[in-house]
């Protein structure tokens, strides 16, 4: 119950956070309510958001995954490679998928089979893929996609919405009815609480690590190619440092770093603080480095708060007494 | 095989093999690269070594207190650029002050990682990647995206990359290796022979029993962070000599590279084990990696993936193959505290109550 009331409070933050971001953004900016300005929050940032749905089930299930972005990169670095080469774009697309699912098997198998850490492991992933990547494409920069390619990545698709959001939007509602309305939903929050006690209950452990690692990179791979398709070119180093964003967002989202806790409410609406707080700033000329410190001051306060809150409740029920 | 494992421990076989894949890796690229054997090879491995390792020293006391510092890339670049920055205004500054600022700087920031991750209560991981992007973000805005350049350096500041400490059978020491060999040598012998050195692995190998016999925990994990920003911080002024252009990127990404190598080295990310040595050794392995492959010019490219593939072996030989010599070793010890035979403890127990 207290844990509850606890959940409840801190998505009431966040909702009273956003709701202070978009009404100084109305008041400074009359664009910002337009569906244009809207569509574009969202397409800007949309790569990021989308790598967010995967990266909640893996942090929540006690595991991380450092190595997202570089798969974003290696993905599109095979597309535009087998692309550049002369292979036709749908078998180049399907590659590139392919890699992320490779990517994801060996993440996965190390550690959930050999049960090295996460955090190595996927950091090795994250130099590593990204290394195949330049490889691959070393240092130029690969254009010149077909028309139809680029123009899933710009052009709207069903009204004013893109590809991207459309996929974005889709799975959002998968992760939802997968986190919170299945078995494997609740076996994931129980392997983040105790690992030990999911696997004497029989649990699938490394099965389960398996698939979130598999579909953390596979939905990369399919992000890094949006994100080509929407740039129109794709070069070696293209999405890097994307795993701070992506991960800020899903811990400010209330999902705790040690696994187990944490929904997809509460991601939700920090997907929609830190893409209103981005996009809000840039209306007002704030440069992108300072938008990067506030996220990051954002991250730190989204723990210290609570984590004093409760200090000071302490020391004052403690002199009640 | 007995003598063997009473003088020599798992950790320190982990050691030996890395400095056997050192030598290999050097005769590899001796035999691919023409004219590899100079001490122009040794003098700009080193020098690219020296920065990554004495930036890992740090990294290495919080590992071991099973925390993260992902700041170190941001400390170092605005370490690096405060100071430049400052000595462009004033040139006469005496040398040691100017290292002291840059120590200074450094540990300020350290400390704020620390206040945060021990009195806060905030996980490592997340305050180092806030403040990563704090500091960072900070030294943009403030800089005004100007740059430091080697002519408003002082002259000794521009002239000590190129300062020898000695020179051996033809090799070059530089100023700023001795430098880093000496934090090494330091920390070594601190974190093994003082009771605060061995703090940090009490606390790390196991928090609970740290806290029962009273160790002081969270000044001890404060520390570490304070150290961690310090040595960054004297990394940011063997930047500045280094390179003398300091633009805002500076130490952009270090992060990755010293994590890289101290968990080559052989420090357990999980905390409790690991040594500086095995950080200087990490960060060697692949300081050559780097330096060479440059010099091999097709290879440029497959710096990083081969990176990824030592650090996934490092971890991976550690999980299989260390926890098994350490299997080993113990049953050894088993061994030799067996009692004399003829009496059986129970029944000496009984005896003499």
């Amino acid at each position: 119950m207290t844990a509850l009331r606890g959940l409840r409070r801190w998505e009431g933050l966040l909702l009273g956070l956003l709701a202070a971001v978009v009404a100084l953004s109305i008041a400074r900016s009359p664009y910002y309510l337009g569906v244009g300005n809207i569509v574009n929050l969202f397409q800007l940032e949309i790569e990021k958001v989308i790598v967010v749905l995967p990266m909640t089930l893996l942090i929540i299930d006690g595991e991380i995954d450092l190595s997202v972005a570089s798969v974003m990169g290696l993905s599109a670095c095979v597309a535009a490679y087998l692309f550049h080469i002369g292979e036709p774009m749908p078998v180049a697309l399907a590659a590139a998928l392919g890699s992320g699912v490779v990517a994801g098997l060996i993440n996965g198998f190390w550690v959930a089979y050999v049960g090295l850490p996460s955090l190595a492991v996927t950091l090795a992933g994250l130099i590593g893929y990204r290394g195949v990547a330049r490889i691959l494409v070393e240092d130029r920069a690969i254009g010149g996609f077909p028309a139809w390619f680029q123009a899933l990545g710009q052009q709207p698709l069903v009204g004013p919405l893109t590809l991207s959001i459309l996929v974005f939007v889709v799975l959002f509602a998968v992760t939802c009815v997968v986190l919170h309305g299945s078995g494997f939903g609740r076996l994931v929050y129980v392997m983040g609480n105790s690992l030990a006690a999911a696997r004497y209950s029989g649990v699938r452990v490394r099965r389960i690590k398996m698939a979130l690692f598999v579909a953390s990179s596979t939905v990369s791979a399919l992000a890094g190619l949006l994100y080509a398709a929407r740039l129109g070119s794709v070069r070696g180093d293209m999405a890097g440092g994307f795993e701070l964003d992506i991960i800020t967002i899903v811990l400010l989202g209330g999902v705790s770093i040690f696994g187990g806790a944490g929904n997809l409410v509460g991601v939700g609406l920090s997907i929609l603080v830190i893409l209103n707080l981005r996009n809000g700033m840039g209306l007002a000329d704030i440069t992108g480095n300072t938008q990067t410190s506030v996220i990051g001051a954002l991250l730190i306060l989204s723990v210290l708060v609570p984590n004093s809150v409760q200090a000071l409740n302490k020391t004052w029920k403690g002199r009640e007494t | 095989m007995i003598w063997l494992q009473r003088h020599i421990r798992p950790e320190q076989i982990r050691e030996l093999s890395l400095l056997l894949l050192i030598v290999a890796a050097v005769l590899i690229f001796g035999s691919l690269i023409d004219g590899y054997y100079t001490s122009r090879t040794f003098v700009r491995i080193s020098t690219s070594v020296a920065v990554i390792a004495v930036v890992a020293v740090g990294q290495t006391l919080v590992v071991l207190t099973r925390n993260i510092d992902l700041s170190v890339g941001s400390i170092v670049g605005c370490s690096a650029y405060a100071v430049g920055t400052l000595i462009g205004h004033d040139k006469g500054m005496a040398a040691p002050v100017v290292v002291a600022i840059c120590i200074g700087i450094g540990a300020g920031l350290g400390a704020l990682n620390g206040l945060l991750v021990t009195w806060g209560g905030v996980p490592s991981i997340i305050t180092t990647l806030g403040t990563l992007a704090i500091y960072r973000g900070t030294l943009i805005d403030y800089s005004g995206a100007k740059t430091v350049t080697t002519d408003s350096l002082p002259g000794w500041l521009v002239d000590l990359p190129r300062l020898n400490f000695l020179v051996v059978g033809g090799l070059d020491v530089r100023v700023l290796v001795a430098v880093a060999v000496g934090v090494v040598v330091l920390f070594q012998v601190a974190t093994i022979y003082l009771n605060v050195g061995r703090t940090f692995y009490a606390i790390g190998s196991n928090p609970d029993a740290a806290k029962l016999i009273g160790l002081p925990i969270r000044r001890t994990i404060f520390a570490a962070f304070v150290l961690s920003g310090a040595l960054a911080g004297l990394a940011g002024f063997m930047t500045l000599a280094r390179f003398g252009n300091i633009t805002v990127e500076a130490g952009r990404g270090l992060e990755l590279q010293v994590v890289a190598a101290v968990v080559v080295g052989g420090v357990n990310i999980f905390g409790g084990s690991g040594t500086v040595t095995g950080a200087l050794l990490g960060a060697f392995m692949i300081g050559t990696l780097e330096q060479s492959l440059f010099r091999l010019q097709i290879s440029e490219f497959w710096r990083d993936a081969l990176l990824g593939l030592l650090i996934l072996l490092a971890v991976a030989s550690d999980a299989v193959i260390l926890n098994r010599l350490r299997a080993l070793w113990a049953k050894a010890e088993l061994k030799l505290v067996r009692p004399p035979a003829g009496e059986a403890p129970l029944r000496r127990a009984l005896r003499d109550p």
